[in-house]
């Protein structure tokens, strides 16, 4: 633990660090953001940017890096930008995350980056993400040609296959192409992304950054295939066997398949209409753009009264989506209290902002209907017991306190699982008994020449966790193909 | 309609669908494959004109092209060891009957077809299915306007009382298709029924194409479509085929002021 005396500028003080407050992020008023789906967080200025760096202490032991996930150099992106080279700060972000303008805005930092940094310990950490939005919108905002693109090292002659194109994929796909390998992306729906677009609601970001990142994928050569469902059309086998056995010939192949398989709590009536998986609820608004329906042509049932099951970020987007789409209320049933809700902070205090109810310490036990169509829910009290091994205090139901709640829509979201199409995909693969993929460190499965990261391997977690496997994942293929397929 | 799709061609089994998209902004529907050739790398499907997808689908031209296909989807049906098999197909079920009766055939399953419509004007692929090695073809129409009078379930249910099936297939609206389950469950006859419900992916993802199926929970797209249709929940799924009825009227109504065509 670095005492305070250490903490104090670095050797040459190149400038004064300010004591203000943290710079709050412009923010849309809550009554007008409620009814559109345009972004809520409107970004720093240059002066707010510039003002929130100055807060940086610029240590000699930066303890904000350990914190992420991918260990960016915090520290120096924010010199680059206390002295205004905007570029500068984008080549060190991209050194470790290619996707800094989606990180920026999603990552949780408040358990990441922003904990580790010292001034945390005073309450008001640097906002580094916000920083890094900065950065990264910065970057997005250049012609395509001045942007910050990693150099390309030579042809490899390698083909590598990456199977999904969420961050995982994404990631892994840019660092094999910056290797110098050919690489060709297979997504199974009609857009790239996984969840980053058709989970993660516009307002929280705009899909034009992540189209904006994905275009530059493809200016560094990476190939991306869409509709093509691996399992079905193709298996991981005939990826790689070679073409004069009718195979793709791929040299090694990623899987970033995700965990994208709803749950549901397998409780009476939950087949009803009107009862949907934030998955579907998500994918028909955001991928399908439904609330533009008849415009679109994807329609979703706009519920008045909405229960969305759960308390995470997952939950937080269904319940501020329902809103836009016009319910006159909603509200979240989740059964312990808010301190234990794995949501970000940020989303909750917005959901509040938006008018989302909380209906804390209950849990559903069955959904009513009439006719087919959801009437409202049975909920039973919860109380909190003894903490389990996530250290979360675990909730027990109350005997006998099962009370009735009104409402015309049910959204679950109450988690996702490993889609069992992996089987199809890659039978022989070694799996977790939860259908979780088993890899090494590096990201090798149990099958040479296939590699796997994100959500697949670790379960729902996080979009920078995710970049992050794919990246070192593609290091590991990198090493795998030159030094001569061992094992193969 | 038939589309190049050489890819998807190479992998199609009977019993599998497609997932298209005809336009940017538009809805992904489901689809069953008819007919493709892996040599030629094409599909075929036949559709009916329900909304506003299968409305724009249907003003497309030769040379024209779709958005977005994805497929194969769904598990294929199981051909080989069912003996005598009836194979009942209802409207546009006929496209799925007449590729799995081929498969079937071809497994050297004996088979037996029982094609319906409304009307003869609704008759699809009769010639086709004449064409195939298989042992007879009874054709139904509500209205008798071709073939014998009546509903499929009542030679569905001589064949059951005779004897002379060891196993069903059948592929229809649902509420055909429930009735057919009905028929055979009195003889105890085995039956698949290749399921329509909605769906958004296809793929396993969003779960909107859940049934219930012997009272578990089933994800249409990637369980099936083939269930055994004596456990199948019909019930909720007519219920749940209903979700967005209204949405749609309102969807094709749109569309078609804006269209010139007369249907
Ligand atoms: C609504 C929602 C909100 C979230 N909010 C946050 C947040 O604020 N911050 C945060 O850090 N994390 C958040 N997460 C979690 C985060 O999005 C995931 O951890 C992350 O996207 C995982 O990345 P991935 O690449 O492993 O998988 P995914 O993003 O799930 O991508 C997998 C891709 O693979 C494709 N695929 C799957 N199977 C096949 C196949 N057989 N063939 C071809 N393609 C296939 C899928 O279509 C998909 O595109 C959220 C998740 C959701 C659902
Ligand atoms: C596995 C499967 C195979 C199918 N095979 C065929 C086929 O070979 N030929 C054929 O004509 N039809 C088939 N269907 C039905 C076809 O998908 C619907 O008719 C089509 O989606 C209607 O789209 P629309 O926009 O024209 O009509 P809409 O106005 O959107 O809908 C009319 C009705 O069609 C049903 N429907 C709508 N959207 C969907 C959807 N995404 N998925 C399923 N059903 C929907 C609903 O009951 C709806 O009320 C199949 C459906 C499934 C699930
Ligand atoms: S990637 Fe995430 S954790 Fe790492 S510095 Fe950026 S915001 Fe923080
Ligand atoms: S972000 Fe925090 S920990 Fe990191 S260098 Fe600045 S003040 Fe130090
Ligand atoms: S259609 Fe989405 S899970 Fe089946």
């Amino acid at each position: 633990m670095p005492g305070v005396a250490e903490n104090q500028p670095a050797e040459k003080p190149r400038h004064k660090p300010s004591r203000a407050p943290r710079t709050p992020m412009p923010e849309r008023e809550a009554a007008e953001r409620a009814t559109d789906f345009d972004e809520v967080a409107i970004g720093y200025s240059q002066d707010d940017a510039i003002a929130e760096a100055m807060r940086c202490l610029q240590c000699r032991n930066p303890t904000c890096i350990d914190g992420c996930p991918v260990n960016i150099d915090i520290k120096s992106f924010i010199g680059h930008i206390i002295e205004g080279n905007w570029a500068d700060g984008v080549a060190v972000l991209k050194e470790r995350n290619a996707l800094p303008a989606v990180c920026g805005r999603v990552c949780p930092q408040e358990e990441q980056c922003e904990a580790a940094c010292v001034l945390a310990k005073k309450g008001e950490p640097v906002a580094i993400g916000r920083l890094e939005r900065y950065l990264g919108d910065f970057d997005l905002a250049c012609d395509i040609e001045s942007r910050c693109v990693p150099e390309l090292a030579p042809s490899s002659g390698f083909r590598v296959a990456v199977v999904g194109s969420g961050p995982a994929g994404l990631a892994a796909a840019g660092e094999l192409a910056r290797l110098g390998h050919a690489v060709t992306i297979f997504e199974s729906l009609h857009a790239p992304g996984g969840v980053l677009s058709y989970g993660i609601p516009e307002f929280r970001l705009p899909k034009s950054i992540v189209n904006a990142e994905i275009e530059m994928l493809e200016t560094a050569g990476v190939e991306i295939v869409l509709d093509s469902v691996i399992g079905q059309i193709e298996t991981v086998e005939e990826l790689m066997a070679p073409s004069e056995k009718g195979g793709s010939g791929y040299d090694a192949v990623f899987l970033g398949l995700g965990a994208g398989l709803p749950v549901f709590m397998g409780i009476p009536g939950e087949n009803l209409n009107g009862v949907y998986s934030a998955n579907e609820f998500l994918t028909r608004v955001n991928l399908m753009r439904a609330f533009d329906f008849p415009h679109a042509d994807t329609p979703v049932w706009r519920g008045r009264k909405v229960a969305v099951v759960g308390g995470g970020n997952v939950a937080m987007d269904a319940a501020r989506t329902a809103k836009r789409l016009g319910a006159e209320e909603v509200f979240l049933v989740y059964r312990r209290t808010e301190d234990e809700m794995p949501a970000r902070r940020e989303e909750v205090h917005h959901a509040r902002e938006e008018g989302i109810e909380f209906k804390m310490l209950c849990s559903p036990s069955e959904i009513t209907g009439r006719e087919g169509w959801v009437t409202g829910l049975v909920a039973t009290r919860m109380e909190l017991g003894e903490a389990d091994d996530s250290g979360r205090r675990s909730p027990v139901c109350v005997l006998g306190s099962e009370f009735p709640i009104e409402c015309d829509t049910v959204i679950m979201a109450v988690g996702t699982r490993a889609n069992p199409m992996l089987d199809r995909a890659a039978p022989d693969i070694e799996t977790t008994r939860r259908g979780y993929i088993l890899t090494d460190e590096e990201g090798a499965t149990s099958v040479p020449g296939v590699f796997a990261g994100g959500d697949i391997v670790t379960g729902a977690a996080t979009v920078i966790l995710a970049m992050g496997a794919g990246k070192r994942s593609a290091r590991a293929i990198d090493a795998w193909l030159r030094e001569g397929k061992p094992g193969a | 309609m038939g589309v190049e799709a050489p890819r998807i061609a190479r992998k199609v089994k009977a019993g599998q669908f497609l997932v298209l998209r005809v336009a940017e902004g538009g809805e992904r529907i489901p689809l069953t494959f008819s007919d493709w050739s892996a040599e030629e790398g094409w599909i075929r499907f036949i559709f009916m004109r329900v909304g506003k997808t299968t409305h724009e689908l249907s003003h497309l031209e030769v040379g024209d092209s779709i958005a977005d296909v994805a497929g194969p989807l769904g598990q294929p049906t199981h051909v080989g060891d069912l003996g005598r098999v009836a194979v009942v197909g209802g409207g546009v079920g006929a496209a799925v009957a007449y590729s799995v009766a081929r498969a079937m055939a071809e497994a050297g399953d004996e088979v037996t077809v029982i094609l319906g419509a409304r009307t003869a004007d609704l008759l699809v692929l009769e010639e086709e299915l004449r064409a195939l090695p298989i042992k007879e073809l009874v054709v139904m129409t509500d209205d008798g306007s071709v073939g014998r009078g009546g509903l499929v379930t009542a030679p569905l249910k001589e064949l059951c009382e005779s004897g002379a099936i060891d196993n069903a297939f059948a592929v229809g609206p649902a509420i055909m298709m429930k009735f057919c389950a009905a028929t055979t469950a009195e003889f105890d006859v085995p039956t698949i029924v290749s399921l329509n419900p909605i769906m958004v992916d296809g793929t396993g993802m969003c779960g909107a194409c859940r049934v219930t199926v012997g009272g578990e929970t089933k994800f249409g797209c990637v369980d099936g479509p083939d269930f055994d249709g004596h456990a199948v929940n019909f019930e909720e799924l007519l219920t749940r085929q209903r979700i967005y009825t209204d949405d749609e009227r309102v969807a094709d109504a749109e569309y078609s002021r804006g269209c010139q065509c007369q249907v």
